[in-house]
């Protein structure tokens, strides 16, 4: 069975980092996994698209994904500039980075789970060059959200691409979004 | 120990040259230049890779440095991309003219102008007389695994030319994927180290690329000839054997798929032939008798085995993300030329498809299939060059 995700965020914020992270937890699942940028140049702050494909079988297909199963939403102000949610599966799933709650969250039906990211990155102290980081947490929140991954194998793939104490820290606030995570169905 | 890593390719085309025990690399490190010497660098910079880097002022001089060194018998690499590659065209042909194993990946990316940095073919097609080798990749692992088979291919001295290991922009260089890099003895035992025919020695100077008249000229532009057939030889024999070592095939000089009873069948390069797999397994779902045949070395060019393909064949749709102006597609150019002299050639059909890295996806490649069949069944391509999703 193949999934296709994709990721929403802002230059900077880490969202092809995200995808690969996402990926690499699914790998060490014994999954097939692909991740790449959409395909331009990435600018600070400019609304930048990542893809993640998690798959049973291996991956043959490059071409950019078209109808996700699901989209992450690092930046909610994205929501004003950006058709989120084009090409969604209806069966699909919408998780968004946002103090509100799913139900304050209007996506015309499709289901949405929200976790505070930012939030969890402030309490933490989780920031790069003053920038909360949200790219790592909200896989927790994904993982809760969808069952595609465990949480365990997203912990696995933070900890493996950073040591010490960056890599406990990105873990603890996967964590706490996989906790705070609240489902709107 | 396999090791498995999951890393974009340009990266594990880095990975690669570690594990050839390249001893010299040269690179200009400014745009287009990819992230392939970018990790090199770091790798030298910390003692992972024993190599010397040589940090130059163009990819001209990339190459010029490239050859030097080559020349002086060591393992040599460089990587490059676009107007990068064009700018090293005169010194390409130095490279092959002195029969020195030099291996480069090429990311492939579209010219300028319009300024654009995205898929197409186009860059290392137009530098197919050059004398190199040209590889095209399907996948991050195939990446890996031809870097290595064309060290062993190139400096094996029936062949003793340069190779391009090609790769599409983004679609490959910037795609994270899982790849099995073998345990580093095993990959020496495959490829152990250079041991050159000749180099230039300063306790034993002699003269090399020196003026040659008419009367040997020719004789010397034969034996490259000849050396790329010997390689066409060669390919599909490594390809096998580095199958045996470590279980990664790729289809020697044409990866095919479901060709055997195929009355149509799609010839692709690089990704598109990988993409090309599932909308023949959909087609097929349909009642298409389809397959499809990824052409993944471009020079030599497999004459042969585009002949034997078309034997029993009603037709050819050929799928470029390139274009040679004022023609057509390279690869369908090569085709037609390849089947001229064959009797009952099957119909030819030529698309333009993906320039500038226009998405090409599976449901794109089932319209142009569906398009050829309908040609197939009249007996007759209506249009010769057909460009696909062309705003008009």
């Amino acid at each position: 069975m193949l999934k296709e995700i994709r990721i929403h965020g802002r230059g900077g914020q880490g969202a092809v980092t995200a995808a690969q992270l996402l990926a690499h937890a699914a790998f060490l699942e014994g999954k097939c996994v692909q991740a790449f940028p959409y395909f331009g140049a990435e600018r600070r702050g400019a609304p930048v698209k990542a893809f993640t494909r998690i798959s049973d079988e291996p991956i043959r297909i490059h071409s950019q994904i078209i109808n996700p199963d699901y989209i992450v939403v690092l930046s909610p102000e994205l929501m004003q500039i950006v058709n989120l949610t084009e090409g969604l599966k209806k069966e699909g799933l919408a998780l968004i980075n946002t103090t509100k709650k799913p139900e304050e969250v209007n996506l015309n039906g499709w289901r949405v789970a929200t976790v505070d990211a930012t939030g969890i990155a402030l309490e933490l102290g989780l920031l790069v060059a003053g920038f909360p980081v949200v790219n790592t947490s909200i896989l927790g929140a994904f993982a809760k959200a969808t069952n595609e991954v465990k949480l365990e194998s997203v912990l696995k793939a933070i900890k493996t691409t950073w040591s010490g104490s960056a890599g406990e820290k990105n873990a603890k606030a996967a964590e706490l979004a996989y906790e705070r995570l609240i489902k709107g169905w | 120990m396999v090791q498995t890593v999951i890393d974009t390719a340009n990266h594990i085309a880095a990975y690669a040259a570690k594990a050839a025990r390249v001893q010299v690399v040269a690179a200009y490190p400014i745009t287009p230049q990819t992230s392939i010497v970018e990790r090199i660098a770091e790798m030298v910079e910390s003692g992972e890779m024993k190599a010397e880097y040589i940090r130059v002022e163009s990819e001209h001089s990339a190459m010029a440095a490239c050859i030097g060194a080559a020349a002086g018998g060591v393992r040599t690499f460089t990587a490059t991309s676009s107007h990068g590659l064009a700018l090293m065209h005169e010194a390409l042909h130095w490279a092959s003219g002195s029969r020195l194993p030099i291996i480069m990946p090429v990311v492939n990316r579209a010219l300028g102008p319009g300024w654009n940095i995205w898929a197409d073919l186009t860059d290392s097609l137009s530098q197919r007389d050059t004398g190199w080798i040209q590889f095209y990749c399907a996948d991050n692992q195939e990446v890996f695994d031809t870097i290595i088979q064309a060290y062993k291919l190139c400096e094996n001295e029936r062949v003793l030319l340069p190779a391009m290991i090609c790769s599409e922009a983004f679609i490959l260089s910037h795609t994270y994927m899982p790849v099995e890099i073998p345990d580093q003895e095993r990959i020496d035992e495959f490829l152990p180290s250079y041991k050159p025919k000749w180099f230039l020695d300063v306790n034993n100077p002699f003269s090399h690329g020196n003026i040659v008249p008419p009367e040997w000229y020719m004789e010397f532009r034969y034996m490259i000839h000849e050396a790329m057939e010997n390689a066409k030889q060669l390919i599909p024999e490594i390809d096998k054997e580095y199958g045996k070592y470590f279980g990664f095939e790729h289809g020697g000089l044409v990866e095919k798929y479901r060709c055997e009873d195929a009355d149509l069948i799609l010839l692709t390069m690089g990704t598109l032939g990988s993409e090309a797999k599932t909308a023949v397994d959909n087609l097929r779902k349909e009642g298409l008798k389809i397959g499809t045949a990824r052409v993944r070395v471009f020079r030599p060019f497999p004459k042969e085995e585009i002949r034997k393909l078309a034997e029993n064949t009603q037709m050819f749709t050929i799928i470029n993300r390139a274009i040679s102006f004022g023609m057509e597609g390279f690869l369908t150019e090569e085709t037609k030329a390849a089947l001229y002299n064959q009797k009952d050639r099957p119909l030819i059909a030529g698309f333009i498809a993906g320039l500038g890295g226009r998405d090409v996806s599976f449901k794109t490649i089932e319209k142009i299939a569906k398009k050829s069949a309908e040609w197939m069944q009249k007996g007759e391509v209506e249009k010769e060059i057909v460009w696909v999703d062309l705003k008009e």
